[in-house]
């Protein structure tokens, strides 16, 4: 379908942007990428008054490496993102979740800021922020505020920001030496938005005798409620479960999953399936098409016990 | 109404639009360009992929005032003359359609995939052109041509 009417204004600058919204009122919205306006414009489920666009803006795209934690610009685009070393090397849990995100056409345009102000509760970008503590720099014509992750997404495509504000960065902790990271995500086809997603990170601290034990482990849940999870139990179980020995590097150096020991029956693993089996406390998973929320439930205790497992083979 | 420029397959075109218009709609009721199709209502089928600016973006899911500046290329810009395009050719040879209302966006996000990986495995080709569904082929000759299009590219030393 053809969208509503609007009025279209491209800020030059971030100031002009929340001038503009802040004169608008509360049918403005700020337009990013539109990856995920465009096609509620389109189904018309909404109708702005006017579309702020900043998604050009030089001052809010981008990566910046700042010592201890990465800087990313709000109109990042999915794929700048899984591209940038810094992102790779500072926040890889980031570029394994973006990687999972759409396909790659929808990644040219979407952005890191878009997904997280958007707070879609199947978004796999949210579970990683609250997974790594991510900050959230928002900007109003009063001023600038940083709110954290779990204070941002406050409800089912709801978030912290107010009418008038933007989010103009998220300031992504660096998590040091000797962690691990996976994010494992269950959908039906490839381009589609998880049922569940598990976002990882595992420190791994080895013994002399090359024993490997859990020392610190962050777990975040996609689509287990209408706000994106921290699975803090499963974190606290977690520590000193015992890990098999380091897997085989294959031939091109990175750890072959294949060669992981199967995740059933008894043995060393048990300590971080049990771990795993708490990741559906204190969730509500709805019931949509796709899965009731007991089929969510079990998804969550089993893709839990999959992340941590894999985040913990590529220490 | 917004001014905007663009260009479209080498020309260079300046229009009034209304903010809303959606950039496929643009391309196809305004400056004729009908090789574009519109599959679906949801940013889902692919089937209006072109490149922006060197990159595929749905062209459903632009406005065409968020295109003001940019280099776009449909599928109509890809022959040369009457020659077509080889990965065009390759579509053909392995008779990769049946509609062919996928085709022109599965062509052109092929090609975008080509960008990063000349050379790209079945599993490669699969993953680049996720965003592109096809409701009849079954996809298996869709791989097989963009395969053989990608050969036939890097032999005769042509990109996008
Ligand atoms: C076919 C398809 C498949 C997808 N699959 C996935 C998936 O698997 N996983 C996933 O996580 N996402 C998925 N997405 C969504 C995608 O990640 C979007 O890019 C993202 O949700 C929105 O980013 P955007 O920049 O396009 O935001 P927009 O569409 O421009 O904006 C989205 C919302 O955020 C607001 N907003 C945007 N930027 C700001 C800002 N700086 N300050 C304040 N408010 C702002 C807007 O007002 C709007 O309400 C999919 C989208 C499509 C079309
Ligand atoms: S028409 Fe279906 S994605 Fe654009
Ligand atoms: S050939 Fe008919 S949809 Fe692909």
């Amino acid at each position: 379908m053809i969208p509503a009417s609007f009025d279209y204004v491209r800020a030059s600058s971030v100031d002009e942007a929340v001038e503009v919204l802040a004169d608008a009122g509360e049918e403005a919205k700020v337009l990013s990428g539109g990856q995920s306006l465009l096609p509620l414009l389109r189904l018309r489920l909404a109708y702005p008054s006017v579309l702020v666009d900043v998604g050009r803006l030089p001052e809010l795209r981008g990566v910046r490496d700042e010592g201890g934690h990465v800087h990313i610009g709000a109109t990042t685009t999915h794929d700048e993102i899984i591209r940038s070393p810094v992102v790779r090397a500072g926040c890889p849990l980031v570029a394994l979740a973006t990687a999972t995100v759409a396909d790659p056409a929808v990644r040219h345009r979407g952005t890191f800021g878009g997904s997280m102000a958007h707070a879609d509760p199947a978004g796999d970008l949210p579970a990683v922020a609250v997974a790594l503590d991510m900050e959230f720099v928002l900007r109003s014509t009063t001023g600038e505020r940083v709110v954290t992750a779990t204070d941002f997404f406050t409800d089912y495509l709801e978030t912290a920001l107010e009418p008038g504000e933007i989010l103009t960065a998220v300031r992504v902790p660096k998590l040091g030496e000797g962690w691990g990271y996976h994010y494992e995500k269950f959908h039906r086809t490839a381009q589609a938005w998880a049922i569940v997603g598990v976002a990882a990170a595992v420190r791994v601290t080895v013994s002399e005798s090359g024993a490997r034990h859990v020392a610190e482990a962050r777990v975040g849940l996609t689509n287990m409620g209408p706000t994106p999870l921290r699975a803090t139990a499963v974190e606290s179980a977690a520590v000193d479960a015992e890990l098999p020995p380091v897997p085989h590097a294959t031939a091109n150096g990175s750890p072959s999953t294949a060669r992981l020991p199967s995740a059933n029956g008894s043995g060393p693993h048990d300590t971080l399936r049990e771990a795993a089996s708490l990741a559906d406390g204190d969730t509500s998973p709805t019931a949509d098409l796709h899965a009731t929320p007991d089929y969510r439930r079990h998804l969550a205790r089993v893709l839990t016990h999959r992340a941590l497992t894999h985040a913990a083979a590529t220490v | 109404m917004t001014r905007i420029t663009v260009t479209v397959d080498g020309v260079a075109h300046e229009e009034e639009v209304e903010p809303r218009l959606l950039l496929v709609h643009l391309l196809r009721d305004r400056l004729g360009k009908i090789g574009t199709p519109v599959g679906c209502d949801t940013s889902n089928c692919g089937a209006c992929t072109i490149m922006m600016d060197g990159r595929s973006v749905k062209s459903c899911s632009v406005l065409a005032v968020q295109a003001d500046g940019s280099e776009l290329l449909t599928v109509e810009g890809l022959a040369d003359g009457p020659t077509w395009h080889p990965m065009q050719r390759a579509f053909h040879e392995e008779h990769a359609l049946q509609c062919g209302y996928c085709t022109p966006g599965m062509i052109m996000a092929a090609l975008d995939l080509l960008k990063d990986d000349p050379d790209p495995s079945d599993e490669a080709i699969r993953h680049g052109l996720e965003g592109n569904l096809c409701r009849c082929t079954g996809y298996s000759n869709i791989v097989k041509a963009v395969r053989r299009g990608a050969r036939a590219m890097s032999d005769q030393e042509v990109t996008t």
